[in-house]
């Protein structure tokens, strides 16, 4: 007999209604019930972090939740971090620039990891974004190119509003 | 990353920093790998794998499996074998049954295949098969399978030496005669040295969706895969079809490193019954699996033994070398791959006058073993430089200078090993890597250190890198399937746009983007003008995919052929419409110009007029804007070389070491993409580093694995990975046509060897030297609780 349960979810703003089987994990109710693949799966077992997502802008693993408990709540994916109309976002263009990815499936996982740390600790040292980044694994970079595309995007972010106080600054 | 830079060396495009073209879809999760293609009506596989490693198969009950389930065992499958074999008369074949008939060799062995609705099902379902088993004795490690009665893997098999070879002999060894080195050497130095079993860890596990299309009569395979032909052949010979019946695709894949540069059982199996029921099935491997059930590598045993002078200078060495290779026999690539490569290789970037070597691989009852990045490099260089490192100690000279004296310094050198280098900076790599360290402080900083009590280590390894092996080199090795040739198809559309086809695949190198480089030049396109396809059977004529560091040397070569013909072609066209000859001619910035004129016109109306006015053709042009070539590498192939220089300090309480400086001075000759080669080695540097320092597949005396999930089996993070600053020399390729050497496993070749010789500097006056990586934190620990004994004698 499944265990089965009706849900809604949020993801990338997107209003989502489905039922699922109480043991299903979050990872695939995201990957396989709403075609959002952009979502990998590492390891299963928390580890290796690809899984990451953010659930109401917190970082989580999807693989370690399940789908009933993200009831009601808000989730965001890789898939929602670009402009509508397909412009990367300064994070995502940092990682290209500073050679972030290689096999890229580690990626979607380090991004929405990154995309919380620098809510949370806007002008982080190097130090700050190595220790965060050391949450997930890859394998094929050996964390530099990731370590320096969260930190120039913090940088470049810092600098933008440093810029608009300034901005602010003249007017006033 | 919407503006490219221009290129920057000398208008040319290979050179330059291009961003990658593959990044975009990685970044928005619009990556396509296997298991995000399942779609909706795919069943789901699961396998039934032994919890024994060694054993009969007594009874198989499915009696207990849900209805809507199927289960395949061997003989309902009946995909019999993958055979890969030798024909060398040292060689034992260990063939690899698709699903194991009476037989487990080891824990993990697929016993038996379920299919059904949904993965959660067919775990439920697996768990249902009841197997019995008889459980035979296992022999779980290289001293326990070499004993005198060991238990024998295969029971064909008179032991469990499944290829024992010598290709290099010296008869005057052990002899004690005038011609015997080891008899008026000043010094005989012995050194030991072993290496961990290891497991790639391509962060996506293996991955497969087979489905039979019944409009185009084929089984299409989508595979994670770095060898998709090769995918080919094993899935048409299990399902009894011919190869044009069967499709693979390799879509993005979430790395590789080697382990999927062979056939796996899995997608051999997963093709196979869905070929039987005429559902598309799909299975996505698990961490687990990966772990216990997949592929290994890199278990040695070095035994040397050298003589020398009192300089230091080798005379000659006598080498014993034993691989660990597991249960089976790999498709394509055989059990025979770590042995063979590691005896022919071993003299590396040393001058070796005389040389014996016996190398050995050993089956036991653990997983089998393939090809992982670096393939017995990694432990040579370790062997070599350890012994360097001894032989500097007991003649009292600076290991740096005793390396010195024995690097080969003159080229092409023709090694006692039968081997050719090429041109190369052995010694200029290994002198900058020094002097970097030392301007830099280091040695002064070590000095400081060792007066304040604490331990800090500079070590050094110094290595090459035979890249892009051509058929002669597989063929000597007695392969049944031979890799070696590369072939590339560039083919222009009526907009003047290029696709280029190459039979490499890549898996994180960034082909997409440094091929489309090497075709961007020859064709005077932008390099966002020319897309590169790899990896699916139907698109591609024919290749051997991506491994060995091949893609840039032998695919590089073969898609500079085909851009340059059509080059030639479009040139001869443009010449006819313009008319002037076609040697004036020449295409620039996505023009034709006549040479020293304004007389020109966009390569894109050459193309429409050759496709859509065939007529306007030169007398005597087929139609068409199609062209192939192909590429192989002759003889002994191209070398790259590198020197890691390392500075790490250890923490006396727990024996952990910290890594402070991580230097590479290497030389792939010329750079096709300076960004993509420096993320080459870093990435190699990172996976060098977990086998120096954390990572080992472990088991039991049973054979059970012990190291069967990532929290024991330890994947390095940004905490342990350090910075990794990268030089260039540039000694270029002579035939590869682009210049360029192959460097995808410099890496991993040269830092557990750099890392291990750092670490002993680092316990200098000790008296206890680390032999065998991973270097595990008690055994520093215990070194540095030691009372000092003696110095050695050089540190």
């Amino acid at each position: 007999m499944k265990d089965l349960h009706l849900i809604t979810l949020s993801v990338n703003g997107t209003e989502h209604e489905l039922v699922v089987e109480s043991r299903r994990t979050l990872a695939d109710v995201l990957r396989h019930d709403l075609g959002y693949t952009g979502t990998h799966l590492g390891c299963e077992h928390g580890i290796c972090g690809a899984c990451t997502v953010l659930v109401d802008d917190a970082p989580v693993r999807a693989c370690l939740v399940f789908g009933v408990q993200a009831d009601g709540r808000s989730v965001r994916t890789v898939e929602g971090l670009a402009d509508p109309d397909g412009e990367l976002s300064d994070l995502q263009q940092a990682f290209s620039r500073c050679h972030g990815l290689q096999c890229g499936f580690c990626t979607p996982g380090f991004l929405m990891l990154a995309e919380a740390f620098l809510a949370e600790c806007p002008e982080p040292t190097e130090d700050e974004v190595r220790e965060v980044v050391a949450a997930n694994l890859c394998r094929c970079t050996g964390y530099q190119g990731i370590v320096e595309a969260i930190k120039q995007t913090a940088d470049q972010r810092a600098g933008a509003r440093g810029g608009a106080a300034a901005d602010r600054g003249a007017r006033a | 990353m919407t503006a490219e830079p221009r290129a920057d060396t000398d208008g040319r495009w290979v050179g330059a920093r291009v961003p990658r073209r593959e990044d975009r879809r990685l970044l928005t999760g619009h990556g396509r790998f296997v298991d995000d293609l399942a779609g909706p009506g795919v069943r789901h596989a699961a396998f039934v794998r032994s919890p024994v490693a060694a054993g009969r198969i007594a009874a198989l009950d499915v009696s207990e499996v849900p209805a809507g389930v199927e289960v395949f065992d061997a003989a309902r499958l009946a995909a019999g074998d993958l055979a890969a074999v030798l024909d060398r008369p040292e060689f034992v074949a260990m063939t690899m049954p698709v699903l194991a008939r009476d037989r487990v060799c080891h824990v993990g062995d697929p016993v038996a295949l379920v299919v059904a609705d949904d993965p959660y099902a067919a775990e439920d379902a697996a768990e249902a098969v009841a197997v019995e088993y008889e459980p035979g004795d296992p022999v779980a490690g290289l001293d326990a399978a070499l004993a005198r009665h060991a238990p024998r893997v295969h029971p064909h098999a008179v032991v469990n030496t499944v290829l024992d070879v010598r290709p290099f002999d010296d008869p005057a060894f052990g002899t004690g005669a005038d011609d015997d080195p080891f008899a008026g050497a000043d010094h005989v130095v012995e050194v030991s040295v072993r290496s961990a079993r290891v497991n790639a860890v391509p962060l996506e596990a293996r991955a497969v969706r087979a489905e039979w299309n019944a409009s185009d009569e084929q089984l299409v395979v989508h595979v994670s895969s770095q060898v998709p032909h090769q995918v080919r052949t094993a899935v048409a010979r299990a399902a009894g079809l011919p190869e044009h019946r069967v499709r693979v695709v390799v879509p993005d894949v979430g790395g590789g490193f080697g382990l999927k540069c062979v056939v796996g059982r899995e997608e051999v199996a997963v093709a196979v019954a869905a070929l039987r029921s005429r559902r598309p099935v799909a299975w996505a491997e698990d961490r687990r699996e990966q772990l216990t059930a997949s592929f290994h590598g890199h278990e040695q045993v070095h035994d040397l033994r050298a003589a020398v002078t009192a300089d230091g200078t080798l005379l000659a060495l006598d080498a014993d070398i034993r691989c660990d290779v597991g249960a089976y026999s790999v498709f394509p690539f055989t059990h025979g791959v770590e042995p063979l490569m590691a005896a022919h290789e071993l003299p590396g970037v040393y001058r070796v006058p005389r040389y014996r070597v016996r190398a050995r691989a050993v089956a036991t009852h653990k997983a089998p073993t393939a090809p992982y990045r670096g393939v017995s490099r990694p432990q040579i260089v370790l062997a070599m430089e350890r012994l360097m490192a001894r032989i500097a100690a007991t003649v009292g000279l600076d290991p740096v200078e005793v390396r010195r004296r024995n690097l080969i310094d003159r080229f092409p050198w023709s090694g006692v090993n039968a081997i050719t280098y090429d041109a190369g900076s052995y010694r200029e790599s290994l002198d900058r890597c020094e002097a970097v360290l030392r301007d830099e402080g280091w040695y002064a900083r070590r000095e400081e250190a060792a007066r304040a009590g604490r331990h800090v280590g500079i070590g050094f390894a110094c290595f090459n890198e035979r890249t892009g092996y051509g058929t002669g080199a597989f063929a000597a090795r007695g392969m049944d399937v031979v890799p070696g040739p590369d072939l590339a198809e560039a083919r222009m559309d009526p907009s003047g746009t290029v696709l280029v086809t190459s039979g490499t695949l890549g898996h994180g190198q960034g082909h997409e983007t440094t091929l489309a480089q090497v075709a961007a030049d020859q064709l005077g396109l932008h390099p966002d003008r020319v897309r590169v396809r790899q990896g699916d059977t139907d698109l591609v004529p024919h290749g051997w995919g991506t491994f060995a560091s091949r893609s840039a040397v032998v695919g590089g070569a073969a898609v500079q052929g085909a851009a340059a013909g059509l080059a030639a072609k479009v040139r001869r066209i443009a010449a006819h419409l313009l008319e002037a000859a076609p040697e004036d001619v020449e295409l620039v910035d996505g023009r034709a110009v006549v040479r020293g004129t304004v007389v020109g016109m966009p390569v894109a109306e050459v193309a429409r007029m050759a496709l859509h006015q065939a007529h306007r053709l030169p007398p005597g042009t087929e139609p068409g804007l199609t062209v192939g070539a192909t590429f192989d590498v002759e003889g002994s192939g191209t070398f790259s070389n590198a020197t890691h220089g390392v500075v790490c300090e250890l923490e006396a309480g727990t024996g952990a070491v910290r890594l402070l400086r991580y230097l590479v001075v290497e030389d792939c000759g010329v750079v096709i993409n300076p960004q993509i080669v420096d993320g080459q080695v870093r990435g190699g540097v990172a996976q060098g580093v977990a086998a120096a320092l954390y990572e080992a597949v472990h088991y039991d005396a049973d054979g059970n694995p012990t190291s069967a999930s990532l929290m024991d089996y330890l994947v390095p993070t940004a905490h342990e990975v350090p910075r990794v600053d990268v030089e260039h020399l540039e000694t270029p390729c002579a035939f590869s046509r682009t210049g360029a050497k192959g460097m995808g496993e410099g890496g991993t070749i040269g830092a557990p060897a750099a890392v291990l010789d750092a670490v002993n500097d680092a316990l200098r006056g000790t008296g206890v030297a680390l032999d065998a990586v991973p270097v595990r934190p008690q055994d520093v620990a215990a070194a540095l609780r030691r009372e000092p004994t003696h110095r050695e004698a050089v540190r």
